[in-house]
């Protein structure tokens, strides 16, 4: 396994308030990487670390290596994109607009568009299907689309690895179908190393190549789900009661939940 | 200069001056330059009016050293300089406004609101009551005021190590609220003759304004403009938030920091050269928003159009029909006010 991203020995704190300590993670090349943990465990608090948002207060991330604290803006930029929970469309901007911003970190003051850009912002809003609406404004779409939309705008980025924090939050289950094959075409089509946060265990262990459970700021788990995806473990992790049995169709860990066990103990009490 | 076209961004062209490869939007770029024209036409008009009545020709020619002798003394020694300050002063309020608009991502961010023109007026009340101050001393007050105002809501509105756009507006609204009770103080603790003065010049005016006036402004604008164009593309990704901002590698709190001194700058530099004008700040990026349906933080147009507005305000003042000098800070804010909400109640035409 060749890996794209390290988190080497991270201490992650918002001012004094400590998330994750001596946190060590890796995230394989080229695969699907999903990031699951109950609420709070510290997942965007992770991905955001990875892609710089915030500065680890001790330990270092490399990308492919290189220290990315040591690397310009539209550099590290150019070799990582992210996705945030909450992005903001300028209202009135159209499609094609929007997804043209993805790049930025190609252009100069002086060099503002090129043969380059308009390949990448086609091939972007063909692999997400979005051409079609390319003059609507972005308010007018439903928010499916919408997320295609942005997703767009990370694929114009052009970097080899994208993060995505909750991308199907806010989706009906159809519209994050669409997010998760969209993004399983980007890694398998175009080999680009996948990142993603998400809370439905079942989706989660059918996308994943590789699935990373936290909790409490650490990790609990990672490998192929079939492998540590287990009744124990959502026990330990989500305090859950629940069986684990093979999806009929994928053949995937698929989680069947029973109770969470605080609901029962407040039952028996 | 060429135009590409078959190339460009979904909404704009590729032009190519030598090697740089500029995008331009077509759309912008007329109605930019229309207003533009607009704004030296409406200064021309405003040369025309005054005690010396001329006509627009006659004003031509005094500027380029022709016609009478009277003529060319009025218009160059007086009338000029009070043009070339509301163009300059108009100018650097609308920027001023766009890049505060742009930064808080509010459609109300401008210096009025973050309390920045509320600074100045303390800073010009206090050198007129306390110390008797007149001229250059108020000037030089009124920027000391706005400045250490603008400091003061960017410390206050930084929560960890950035500044939001909502924290920057109500820090704004909250110290703004402060420092009127300040200069309202002020004003009832001044003697009369004082009380007078300075409410004269929180009218704001473009009476009597000379060469210096021109110079402050002007400078102002030919060195801190081109910065804020310079950073627009920036701010303009900044408005889809901070985190979409910095993936695609924008330093956000080293550009906001940039921008809001550039803004203040401004602002301040038109206050101190005709006193606080409402309004022109806050409509100016507004309309030449929606006159160009650009969704990218507006730089040379805001300035065209804060010149604009300026200008026509002046013409305005002493166009009206009334006996008495009416101040222009209290024209722009009708004018501005009126075709705002003109703009705003069109909703069938204009996309809000």
């Amino acid at each position: 396994m060749t890996v794209a991203l390290t988190g080497d020995d991270l201490t992650l704190a918002y001012d004094s308030r400590t998330i994750s300590a001596s946190l060590d993670v890796e995230i394989p090349h080229g695969e699907v990487t999903v990031i699951v943990g109950p609420n709070g465990c510290g997942k965007s608090t992770l991905l955001r670390a990875l892609s710089r948002l915030i500065a680890p207060q001790r330990g270092r991330v490399l990308l492919d290596g290189d220290d990315i604290r040591r690397m310009g803006g539209k550099q590290f930029a150019r070799r990582l994109a992210l996705l945030p929970q909450s992005s903001q469309a300028p209202s009135g901007i159209s499609v094609g607009d929007l997804v043209a911003r993805g790049r930025y970190p190609h252009q100069r003051m002086l060099q503002q568009w090129s043969a380059d850009d308009e390949g990448a912002v086609r091939r972007a809003m063909a692999a997400t299907d979005v051409e079609g609406l390319a003059d609507r404004g972005v308010e007018e779409l439903s928010g499916g689309q919408r997320q295609r939309v942005w997703i767009a705008m990370l694929l114009a980025q052009d970097a080899p690895v994208m993060l995505l924090d909750e991308p199907t939050t806010f989706l009906d289950v159809a519209h994050q179908l669409d997010v998760l094959d969209l993004v399983a075409r980007l890694n398998r089509d175009e080999g680009r190393t996948l990142v993603l946060v998400l809370h439905d265990l079942n989706q989660a262990a059918r996308f994943a190549d590789h699935l990373v459970v936290m909790r409490d700021g650490a990790i609990a788990a990672r490998g192929r789900p079939s492998e540590i995806l287990t009744e124990q473990l959502l026990a330990d992790v989500f305090a859950l009661d629940a069986r684990v049995i093979p999806d009929p169709v994928f053949g995937t860990p698929l989680v069947v939940p029973i109770a969470s066990r605080k609901e029962l103990r407040d039952h028996d009490a | 200069m060429t135009t590409d076209e078959t190339l460009g961004p979904p909404s704009g062209r590729l032009v190519r001056v030598g090697r740089a490869r500029i995008v331009v939007h077509p759309r912008t770029a007329l109605v930019t330059g229309a207003v533009i024209a607009v704004a030296l036409a409406a200064a021309i008009l405003a040369m025309t009016i005054g005690t010396m009545a001329l006509s627009p020709v006659e004003v031509a020619r005094a500027l380029f050293g022709g016609g009478e002798a009277a003529a060319q003394q009025v218009v160059q020694a007086v009338r000029l300089p009070r043009a070339l300050t509301a163009l300059f002063a108009g100018a650097a309020l609308g920027v001023s406004g766009a890049v505060f608009q742009s930064v808080s991502r509010n459609a109300l961010g401008s210096p009025e609101i973050i309390g920045f023109t509320t600074g100045a007026a303390t800073g010009a009340i206090a050198q007129i009551v306390l110390f008797q101050g007149d001229g250059v001393r108020i000037a030089i007050g009124a920027l000391a005021g706005g400045v250490a105002t603008a400091v003061v809501v960017y410390l206050l509105s930084m929560r960890g190590r950035t500044t939001g756009g909502y924290q920057l507006i109500l820090t704004g609204i909250g110290v703004g609220a402060i420092l009127q009770a300040v200069n309202e103080f002020l004003l009832v603790s001044g003697g009369i003759d004082q009380a007078v003065q300075a409410n004269v010049w929180l009218a704001g005016s473009l009476y009597l304004r000379g060469w210096e006036h021109v110079a402050t402004v002007g400078i102002a604008c030919a060195v801190v403009i081109p910065v804020v164009g310079a950073l627009a593309r920036r701010a303009t990704l900044m408005e889809m938030g901070d985190d979409v901002a910095r993936q695609l590698g924008v330093r956000t709190e080293r550009t906001r920091l940039a921008l809001i001194f550039a803004a203040v700058l401004l602002a301040a530099a038109a206050t101190a050269a005709c006193g606080p004008i409402a309004f022109v700040a806050l409509a100016a990026p507004q309309l030449i928003s929606r006159l160009t349906g650009s969704r990218s933080m507006p730089v040379v147009g805001a300035a065209a159009m804060g010149a604009v507005l300026l200008v026509v305000a002046d013409v305005a003042a002493q166009a009206l029909p009334f006996d008495a000098v009416v101040p222009i800070g209290r024209v722009t804010g009708v004018i501005g006010g009126l075709y705002l909400i003109w703009l705003l109640t069109r909703k069938d035409t204009v996309r809000v």
